[in-house]
């Protein structure tokens, strides 16, 4: 009998398997910064950002990712971790797109290892990886000095390309097959992740990324 | 000299034979979207359908009869109590083709039976379309199928397509003596009574097939959809030759063991076009000056649309098909008398295989309804089915040419048949053996989660699906010794499934004469509408 097929489903979060994304993350955390000064600070300059972090995105996602997550900049360690469940429980769960726990167990029975690979930063996540059962979380992870968020992630920035790199380096390390390997993604700027495996699939696609997923002839999920 | 009862009786019996000689009219084929009028060689035969059967009187009364008189089972009406659970499962959009004019026959059925179980006191009831592992149905569809009135009071809790993959939705009972897993629909098989709805359109639908393999899951299908069996199948057309219908019968004994169902099947007579294309139903030699202009005008404005609207307008033009039959009860005697009125319809006596076999592909097949009749579609409708309607021997000679019209344009629908693209692009410049496909990917795609998704929440066609496709074609391609793409408008897709093109069917017939000689034999099977061909030496 032939040896089963070692493989992995990796799967963008953000717009992929939950409708929020790493501004409603960091909006929870401004207003529950501890003081309602602090909480009115923070959301007012996060807002007063605003077109230039839609600007940001638009032109480049990493530069956007980089500038955004200054914004972390003075916030305990402590503080983010405690309510990092908080976070999942009052935003995350209800943010889980209905066809999210279908698509991962489908490719868990088909003998995938689920592994979410996400430009979010990690604590954020945590929570949401262990709800989906999920075997392994890659993201960014913010830099702490004495406890406290310096507000840069800690190189190199997982987004994009590096996304791709970190999924040919996971299956190396664990011995998968990447070429029998599965990645759903949502946007145009995780093409990379979908060029990579053997079985890319766009899911609740952008405009770009489903033009070309409908060029490539890569399958198109709806799961919301 | 030949008694005149005598010469009616030949006339009748060789009535679909026409022989093409210098006078004869030229011979109307399908070719995908398109319909071809061209002159055949002299002494080309010329296979003609069965004029269609009169249909019973009335409809209403005919199947009331059946469900009150069954074939080996009590009247459905005995077998109902108030508070019992009731599936009702229904023949899925690949049957009728094309699409019945409204209403289908399945509503028609329905609303009778309906009011039967409520006037029973039954109200558990469920309605499920028998996909298999068939693309699910969009609600239109399931609308158009039973009308506004069934589908708006059951619709979605109570009417659904089946999920073959749905991971708590299937049981599965004991195998057959040869091993074969038998799965079906948890809903049906956990209710006192399952009635099943049929529509017989060529005989290797129905009977065993309809619970057996309409409600199964993928483990239970490879055990016939394979391709040993279509192989050994001679041919699947053919239920007493058919590999593919023995082991559909082993599954449907288990099934019957364990399940209480109740057949209702209909048959349906030929009669594909009425009013104003009624003249596709002639011979070209009874077109009046006013049919030849209809078809003339017809061509015009079909060479002048944009594929996508062709294809848009044919399927709007539903058949004009009417009820000839139908007979209820337990699934083998109701079976056999479906099939001997089916073959009553469809089968017509040819003397004498053909060298050379010239086959018109049409727009539509069971699996590109309201989408793209795609490459591999192509193939299984020409090597498959069309191949495959007959009993006793194939109308081509082991070892001759087939001649294919269609323009095998590179074309997918990338919400009905996701896996296919894949399938096509990757698997078959790799390898056209069905037995490497089989073994190598046929898993691997069957359980790719990503399609496994769309069947189940998307519109499209199992994982495994392209690869039936595949296999539907393996005893023509045993059979066959070349076969020629006429009109094909590219190299590469005959090309992929080890195919010659031709520019036109002119060209195609002088290829496949160099093959088989000039003096080779030639046949035309004018379908559709359908027919099977009764064979002989």
């Amino acid at each position: 009998m032939a040896e089963p097929v070692k493989k992995a489903a990796f799967y963008d979060v953000d717009g992929t398997l939950i409708r929020t994304n790493i501004v409603d993350a960091y909006a929870y955390y401004a207003m529950n910064s501890g003081s309602v000064l602090e909480s009115a600070k923070r959301v007012g300059r996060a807002m007063a950002k605003g077109p230039l972090f839609w600007a940001l995105d638009k032109y480049n996602r990493k530069l956007f990712n980089e500038s955004f997550y200054r914004e972390y900049e003075g916030l305990t360690e402590d503080r983010l971790r405690l309510l990092s469940q908080d976070l999942f429980d009052d935003v995350l769960e209800d943010a889980i797109f209905p066809g999210s726990y279908d698509l991962i167990e489908e490719a868990r029975k088909s003998g995938c290892r689920i592994v979410l690979v996400t430009g979010a930063l990690d604590f954020t996540m945590e929570p949401l990886a262990r709800h989906l059962k999920a075997d392994d979380l890659i993201a960014n992870r913010m830099q702490f000095v004495g406890n406290v968020a310096t507000g840069r992630v800690m190189p190199p920035l997982l987004e994009g390309a590096h996304k791709a790199k970190v999924m040919r380096d996971y299956c190396v390390k664990h011995g998968l097959q990447l070429d029998k390997s599965h990645a759903y993604t949502d946007s145009m700027s995780d093409y990379p992740m979908l060029a990579i495996v053997g079985r890319p699939t766009a899911v609740n696609p952008d405009m770009r990324l489903r033009t070309t997923a409908r060029s490539y002839e890569w399958p198109i999920l709806d799961i919301r | 000299m030949r008694p005149l009862k005598t010469l009616k009786a030949v006339y009748e019996e060789d009535s679909h034979i026409v022989i093409q000689d210098k006078k004869s009219p030229p011979r109307v084929i399908h070719s995908g979207e398109d319909f071809l009028l061209e002159d055949l060689p002299v002494g080309t035969r010329i296979i003609y359908p069965r004029p269609p059967l009169a249909p019973v009187p009335n409809v209403k009364a005919a199947i009331r009869w059946a469900i009150n008189h069954p074939e080996g089972m009590d009247p459905l009406h005995a077998m109902l109590r108030p508070g019992m659970k009731v599936t009702i499962a229904l023949d899925d959009i690949s049957l009728p083709l094309p699409m019945m004019r409204a209403p289908d026959v399945r509503q028609t059925v329905l609303e009778i039976v309906l009011q039967l179980l409520a006037d029973s006191g039954v109200d558990d009831i469920h309605l499920i379309v028998a996909t298999s592992l068939h693309r699910r149905m969009t609600p239109d569809e399931m609308k158009r199928m039973v009308g506004s009135t069934i589908f708006n009071e059951y619709y979605p809790d109570r009417y659904y397509n089946h999920d073959a993959e749905d991971p708590d939705g299937m049981v599965e009972f004991e195998r057959t003596g040869h091993d074969e897993v038998v799965a079906i629909n948890r809903r049906a098989a956990e209710s006192d009574l399952t009635i099943y709805l049929n529509i017989n359109l060529v005989p290797m639908d129905g009977g065993h097939k309809s619970v057996g393999v309409g409600l199964c899951n993928y483990a239970s299908t490879r055990a016939h959809h394979n391709p040993e069996t279509i192989r050994a199948s001679n041919s699947y057309m053919d239920p007493k030759a058919s590999a593919l219908n023995t082991s559909v019968e082993r599954i449907g004994r288990v099934v019957d063991k364990n399940m209480k169902v109740f057949h209702i099947e209909t048959v349906l007579n030929n009669r594909m076009f009425d009013g104003q294309m009624e003249f596709l139903q002639k011979k070209e030699e009874d077109y009046t000056e006013f049919d030849r202009l209809k078809l003339q005008s017809m061509r015009y404005a079909l060479s002048k649309m944009p594929r996508a609207a062709k294809r848009e307008l044919l399927f709007k033009v539903p058949a004009a098909y009417e009820l000839i039959g139908v007979w209820a009860g337990s699934t083998e005697p109701v079976h056999e008398k479906v099939l001997d009125l089916s073959f009553k319809q469809y089968a017509v006596p040819v003397k004498g295989q053909a060298d050379i076999v010239i086959y018109g592909v049409p727009f539509v097949c069971p699996y590109n309804v309201n989408s793209i009749m795609n490459p591999l579609l192509v193939q299984c409708t020409g090597l498959g089915y069309l191949h495959n309607f007959y009993r006793g021997m194939p109308l081509l000679k082991k070892g001759g040419v087939m001649i294919l019209c269609h323009p095998c344009y590179d074309e997918f629908d990338p919400e009905f048949h996701a896996p296919y693209i894949e399938f096509f692009h990757r698997l078959l410049p790799e390898t056209t053996d069905a037995m490497k496909l089989a073994h190598k990917y046929e898993r691997d795609f069957a359980e790719n989660p990503s399609y496994v998704h769309l069947y189940r929440k998307g519109h499209s066609y199992h994982g495994a699906h392209p690869f039936y496709m595949w296999y539907w074609g393996e005893n023509g391609r045993q059979h066959v010794g070349k076969v020629i793409a006429a009109g094909a408008e590219n190299t590469h897709v005959p090309a992929m499934m080890g195919w010659d093109r031709a520019d036109n069917l002119s060209e195609a017939i002088d290829m496949a004469r160099g093959i088989m000689g000039r003096n080779a034999s030639i046949s035309y099977m004018h379908a559709p509408p359908i027919l099977m061909m009764d064979v002989t030496s």
